[in-house]
């Protein structure tokens, strides 16, 4: 025990407290699962939801998809390097590499699609994972009426509890992480299932 | 008991449709918990209450330390954090920083805490707008009402009410059809979205060793409130906060399921301050407002101290037969149900509420479906011992002390207890003095022809 520690504990003691005692234990577990196994969860998790989902067995497959589902609306891609290699922030209609705040906001209020990457999505509950960054802005699965995600298969995790098994502090990464698990929804109205409320009500979940 | 509480609860009573709302919007939410909760789905749903109950407890015990690493932890990103004692400090601080960035408009995702301080109130009245985002709560901040439920804020209300207060405030006539009505004040809230100088949200989880601000929400709506402006004040009361971010693994299973049935709300947000530099978009300043309204008060108490490890998920007001019957308006604050039974009495003071505690039958169904095992019917006994043994009780409560005298004499006594025994076939004719109140709300139950004893005898 450090002389700190040792002090500490003693002014507490004086002061009838108890010294700190260790928190108890994480409790995460990870439950092995097959990289196929994964896709497949994660696919039916998210179309459980209402989310559109496709796996695209080749990147020209998903930028097709990707063609099919903006289906003549505009839209504004994320800077993902993954997105470029894609090919999709080469489709007709599609803004990309917006790295100024105001011009984002105004672009993605007025675009009908948002298109991201995921940083990385969880199997067992149909989630993909948002980082913000430089690659990948907040306002872009937010605030258009549909959201269009791409995920390398590769960054499909088990669930919650391994995505913090590999970032104990997402504050160390990020300012802003986000879980995104199906379209934006409510029930405040007689409980009536209504989706897009405020975030995006179409969602499209394909992995690559 | 008062009579603005017994007049609340007879309204509510007689309210036929207000009845079928409750029954069938609390039934529902049961349905849904008890669905995401089997056995089958989440095997290891008693091992994550244990260990939400065990770190909430530890967590608790420590909050000093736990409140020290936060406030480093938030300073290390940028961020401010204001400790408020009370209602006041917080709009005073509110009110300060919009007049120094000369903000007008807030928007606000939905927080208990700030209705607990009547934050819109406070700053209505010094000229700003305070916008409700979420739906529910955009729909009774338009009624001028407090929400009814922790989590299903309009759950009193059909879509023909929603179609009326639509009409009266926003002129859009006779519109009964709830997606059109969602969209309705989606439109309305995109625009406040988008001139907003300023977002206030709430806190689902306060994350220590991160400095962190955890919201959890189908909506979208807090999403956008920490993402347009260019402010963010998160209002967390100080019990919110949890040692480390990998401890969500636990807290984040147990709250979507307990509310609403679902493993994961739509979104979680996991902020930590202000947008960084490489970042593209997100506020500029970042606040942590921590506060304290009586929790301190709550938390010098050993033996109802747990009443703090509260994560507002609102199963315990879904399955209890009280709050079914006479829902969220009857309860005299805005945190009602058995959660609300409990810590109301305990921050404002049992003297203003003293019938609370006692508006429970005790069942326990409660504490069953509590996730982090909160046992509300042991705290709800205390409460009451507290108002019965409070200063001058124990002299105006002679006639209950007489009874409980004379009862325990006749346990003690066989002899007379069987004479006893006998007088009380004349018990339905007892119907004077504080028995007639009594017998008011009850029946009593038949007599059978011959009692125990005479049965007992005749058998040999």
């Amino acid at each position: 025990m450090s002389a700190r520690q040792d002090i500490l504990n003693a002014v507490r003691a004086g002061l009838g407290r108890k010294p700190l005692e260790p928190a108890p234990p994480v409790l995460l577990a990870i439950r092995a699962c097959e990289a196929q196994e994964r896709i497949a969860s994660l696919l039916r998790c998210a179309g459980v939801l209402a989310a559109n989902t496709h796996h695209a067995c080749s990147a020209a497959d998903a930028r097709e998809y990707v063609a099919r589902a903006m289906n003549g609306r505009t839209a504004v891609a994320s800077n993902a390097p993954f997105l470029r290699e894609c090919g999709i922030t080469g489709l007709a209609n599609v803004r990309t590499g917006i790295t100024d705040r105001e011009e984002l906001r105004a672009v993605c209020a007025g675009a009908g699609c948002g298109i991201t990457s995921a940083d990385y999505a969880l199997a067992d509950t149909g989630t993909l994972v948002m980082l913000s960054s430089l690659e990948e802005a907040r306002m872009i699965s937010l605030l258009p009426p549909a959201h269009i995600a791409i995920v390398p298969a590769g960054r499909i995790l088990t669930g919650l509890d391994e995505l913090l098994t590999i970032l104990p502090k997402p504050a160390d990464r990020t300012s802003s992480m986000v879980l995104i698990t199906g379209p934006s929804r409510t029930g405040d109205i007689e409980q009536n299932l209504v989706r897009g409320v405020h975030g995006p009500g179409e969602v499209h979940v394909v992995v690559i | 008991m008062p009579t603005a509480f017994n007049e609340k609860i007879s309204q509510t009573l007689g309210n036929q449709k207000l009845q079928l709302a409750l029954y069938a919007g609390t039934g529902r939410l049961v349905e849904h918990r008890k669905h995401a909760v089997a056995e089958e789905r989440l095997p290891e749903y008693q091992e994550l209450r244990s260990h939400a109950n065990a770190l909430k407890k530890h967590t608790i015990e420590h909050l000093d330390h736990y409140l020290e690493q936060l406030e480093a932890n938030v300073q290390a990103h940028g961020g401010q954090v204001i400790w408020c004692r009370d209602a006041a400090e917080v709009s005073d601080f509110v009110l300060d920083l919009a007049k120094r960035r000369q903000a007008r408009l807030i928007v606000k995702s939905k927080s208990m805490t700030t209705e607990e301080i009547d934050l819109n109130e406070r700053l209505e009245h010094h000229g700003l707008e305070a916008v409700e985002t979420d739906l529910g709560e955009y729909i009774i901040q338009l009624r001028g009402e407090r929400p009814y439920h922790i989590v299903a804020p309009a759950l009193h209300l059909t879509r023909y009410d929603v179609a009326d207060i639509f009409q009266e405030k926003l002129g859009i006539p006779n519109e009964t059809v709830i997606e059109k009505q969602t969209m309705i004040a989606r439109s309305v809230l995109r625009e406040k979205f988008l001139a907003a100088d300023i977002g206030i949200t709430g806190a689902n989880f306060l994350i220590a060793d991160s400095g962190a601000v955890v919201l959890v929400e189908n909506e979208g709506n807090a999403r956008l409130t920490t993402t347009a402006p260019k402010i963010h004040i998160a209002v967390a009361g100080i019990e919110k906060i949890i040692p480390r971010a990998q401890d969500l693994g636990v807290f984040l299973k147990l709250l979507g399921r307990s509310a609403t049935g679902q493993p994961l709300t739509v979104y979680t947000s996991f902020l930590s301050g202000a947008r960084r530099e490489g970042e593209i978009d997100g506020p500029d300043e970042f606040y942590l407002v921590l506060l304290d309204n009586g929790r301190t008060k709550l938390l010098a108490d050993p033996d109802k101290r747990e009443s703090l490890y509260c994560i507002r998920c609102g199963a315990c007001l879904n399955i209890c037969p009280v709050y079914r019957k006479i829902g969220g308006h009857s309860f005299p604050w805005i945190y009602s149900g058995p959660i609300g039974a409990i810590i109301t009495p305990q921050f404002l003071g049992i003297q203003h509420t003293p019938a609370l505690p006692f508006a429970s039958s005790l069942c326990g169904a409660c504490a069953e479906v509590c996730p982090v095992k909160i046992d509300i019917p042991k705290v709800l006994l205390d409460l009451r011992a507290g108002v019965k043994e409070g200063p001058g009780k124990a002299k105006s409560d002679w006639l209950e002390r007489l009874g409980f005298h004379a009862f325990a004499w006749l346990m003690c006594h066989p002899k007379a207890y069987a004479l006893m025994g006998r007088f009380s076939r004349l018990a339905p004719l007892l119907n004077i003095g504080p028995l007639r109140a009594w017998r008011s709300q009850r029946d009593l139950p038949a007599m059978p022809a011959k009692s125990f004893r005479q049965l007992w005898k005749e058998r040999g």
